[in-house]
């Protein structure tokens, strides 16, 4: 134990995700040898994190005003909608440059164990984004895992009467890997979604 | 295949152990509690990344020691292939393949296969139903590494299932039972009841999906399997009595009966079942909180003619069915791959009677690698010692017991308290240990030989 604030500081960082208490030692010791100015900064970014970063009113991703850049953009496609789980699925999708249509994030996905159910997560606010009757497509790219398959298939069978096309990013084998490396179950669902050459 | 050569290091009670291994028998022989089961135990976990003796892999690190390795050199068509497992408990374990590392462990499975019988596989026919389950589970992921995925998705789907009940019981009850007095706050339970049932289909769609395929293999396996179960339980107690194997499923009664009585169903009527089941017992399960459907609830009843083995079999009778399961896994694997499993039989022959391990003898003479253990040599059964090699095992060594030098066959037997000579090779003394003297005798006519005249006179029980 050491004595209060170092001690103070360690506590607060090994709260964080994926820092241990080692880990929480060694960073609070580098704060304490490193320049007061590197410090204020991360302090103030720590602040303005809290103080400025909000969620968008429409899509929820993070964003700095009531709409997050993408939802703001008139150039984006209004009539297309991403779904996804989290803010960093945005991002992931956004550096493919393929998608020019918004998003939608969900915070989450359902999983019962976790006590998250659909009222948990923005599937109202995705509702009544579809109810103004733009929106032609949503498209479905939560995870591929079981939590997101669940929620892909609770999604799609709530937007089934409503009348927009509903579809489900693909899974399979990734682009410029080996076919040996593949694992047994992707492999399998590469097969399960193949599709029709046309020559 | 067979493993040609077996290298523990900081395993259970081994600092470290080098064993030679060749085709035909091997009898590892020694007292209870030397180390006998440790050695078939690290061939095991080889081959399945798992102990047929404990859950977790702390008990299989020496005490002491930080990890464990465990290395075996398996030939399969003239072909040698090194597989290295380095188990530290409570991280990842780390594999090799040749002489580079794999990604995952589980990329190994299936560069050796085993099929091993233990003293804890009387719980196949004893046991809880889990056991007959893992049984057919584990075999399928054998056949099929595929099926290991399916089947960790399938316990997930269960969990969050049941979770999902659990949660929603106090929001389901709510709407039955005698209707309360309208009040202003009872919208939102209306609307959370709705909620929670469209979760509940979700997750009975999913698994009804997976469970299907799930059921749909076992049963195929089991159809597959039967036949050689009767033919090997028959075998080994010479007896025709008429030992089956029939699938107890917790689907709704009609379907259930056609799977009991042998008929494998396709998928989609599985999967059809499987949603109309989990519809007719909607209340109960909201009432109690577990999925009640479902392969994770389903049985193998194992009979010996008219009567269940459980509960009505004897001992001996039990017994020879859990390893009438095993060699027909034996037979079935042999049948895929077209090539021999390793046979591991820990601990069997104590527990027969002489006819039965005679006959047992019989059966298993033609597979390219046993590995038997005994606590008393001359339990063997002299044909499986006269194939190979005999160990034997003292205080966590391993010594083969050599011949007295030239032992011509027409010399007699020479008498258990005969000295013997120190072994050269391994410059330890072998002496001390309990091994009749017949093994010493035998051993020159071993190894790599089976083409030889014994195999004509075994081959007979094997039916093949």
């Amino acid at each position: 134990m050491y004595e209060g604030a170092v001690q103070d500081l360690i506590d607060e960082l090994g709260r964080l995700p994926g820092v241990g208490p080692k880990g929480a030692q060694r960073i609070a010791f580098h704060l304490l040898q490193a320049d007061s100015d590197d410090v204020t900064r991360l302090v103030t970014a720590l602040t303005e994190v809290k103080a400025k970063v909000r969620f968008c009113d429409l899509c929820g991703n993070v964003a700095q005003a009531e709409r997050c850049r993408i939802c703001a953009d008139p150039r984006r496609d209004q009539t297309a909608i991403c779904v996804v789980e989290e803010p960093k699925d945005v991002v992931a999708i956004e550096r493919t440059r393929e998608f020019r249509g918004t998003y939608h994030v969900l915070g989450g996905a359902i999983s019962p164990i976790d006590g998250i159910g659909p009222d948990d997560l923005r599937v109202r606010e995705l509702m009544t984004r579809l109810a103004s009757g733009d929106v032609q497509e949503v498209i479905i790219a939560t995870d591929p895992n079981l939590e997101g398959e669940a929620t892909a298939t609770y999604l799609s069978r709530l937007l089934r009467d409503i009348g927009v096309t509903v579809t489900r990013l693909a899974s399979g084998l990734p682009v410029g890997g080996d076919l040996e490396y593949a694992d047994e179950v992707t492999l399998g669902r590469a097969f399960e979604g193949r599709r029709r050459v046309d020559a | 295949m067979y493993v040609r050569h077996l290298t523990l290091k900081d395993f259970r009670s081994y600092p470290s152990a080098e064993l030679a291994l060749t085709q035909g028998v091997t009898t590892l022989v020694g007292l209870n509690g030397q180390g006998k089961t440790n050695l078939v135990e690290a061939v095991g976990y080889l081959a399945t990344l798992g102990s047929h003796r404990v859950a977790t892999d702390q008990p299989l690190v020496r005490f002491g020691a930080a990890q464990a390795i465990v290395r075996g050199a398996v030939v399969r068509d003239h072909r040698e292939t090194m597989v290295e497992l380095e188990i530290t408990p409570g991280r990842a374990n780390r594999a090799r393949l040749g002489r580079s590392p794999v990604a995952r462990p589980r990329d190994v499975l299936g560069t050796l296969r085993t099929v091993l019988f233990a003293p804890e596989d009387l719980s196949l026919v004893k046991g809880d139903p889990s056991e007959r389950r893992r049984f057919l589970d584990d075999l399928l992921v054998q056949r099929q590494p595929r099926w290991s995925g399916v089947r960790s998705d399938y316990d997930k789907i269960v969990k969050q299932r049941n979770a999902l009940l659990k949660s929603a019981a106090s929001v389901l009850r709510k709407g039955r039972g005698a209707p309360r007095r309208p009040r202003p706050g009872d919208e939102p339970v209306d609307e959370a009841r709705a909620a929670a049932l469209h979760t509940l289909d979700v997750w009975n769609d999913h698994l009804a999906t997976v469970g299907s395929q799930l059921l749909y293999a076992r049963l195929r396996l089991l159809r597959d399997l039967v036949p050689d179960l009767a033919e090997c339980y028959d075998a080994v107690s010479a007896a025709s009595s008429n030992a089956r194997a029939t699938y107890r499923s917790s689907l709704h009664e009609s379907l259930a009966a056609r799977i009991g009585a042998g008929e494998v169903p396709d998928v989609d009527a599985l999967r059809q079942g499987v949603l109309d089941t989990l519809a007719e017992v909607r209340a109960t399960e909201i009432e109690r909180g577990v999925s009640l459907v479902g392969p994770h609830r389903d049985d193998v009843v194992l009979s010996l003619g008219d009567l269940p083995a459980k509960g009505y079999a004897s001992h001996g009778e039990s017994w020879s069915f859990a390893l009438g399961l095993k060699l027909a896994a034996y037979r079935l694997l042999r049948r895929d791959l077209g090539d021999d499993p390793v046979l591991v039989l820990d601990d069997v022959f104590a527990e027969l009677d002489s006819g039965r391990r005679d006959r047992l003898a019989g059966l298993i003479a033609d597979c390219e690698q046993v590995l038997i253990t005994a606590a008393v040599g001359a339990d063997v059964p002299d044909v499986l010692r006269e194939q190979g090699m005999t160990y034997a095992v003292e205080l966590g060594e391993v010594h083969p017991l050599t011949p007295q030098p030239v032992p011509s066959p027409s010399q007699p037997v020479p008498s258990p308290s005969a000295p013997r000579e120190p072994n050269a090779v391994f410059g330890s003394e072998s002496g001390g240990i309990p091994v009749s003297s017949e093994t010493n005798a035998a051993f020159t006519s071993q190894v790599g030989e089976q083409e030889g005249e014994q195999e004509g006179e075994q081959d007979e029980g094997s039916g093949r």
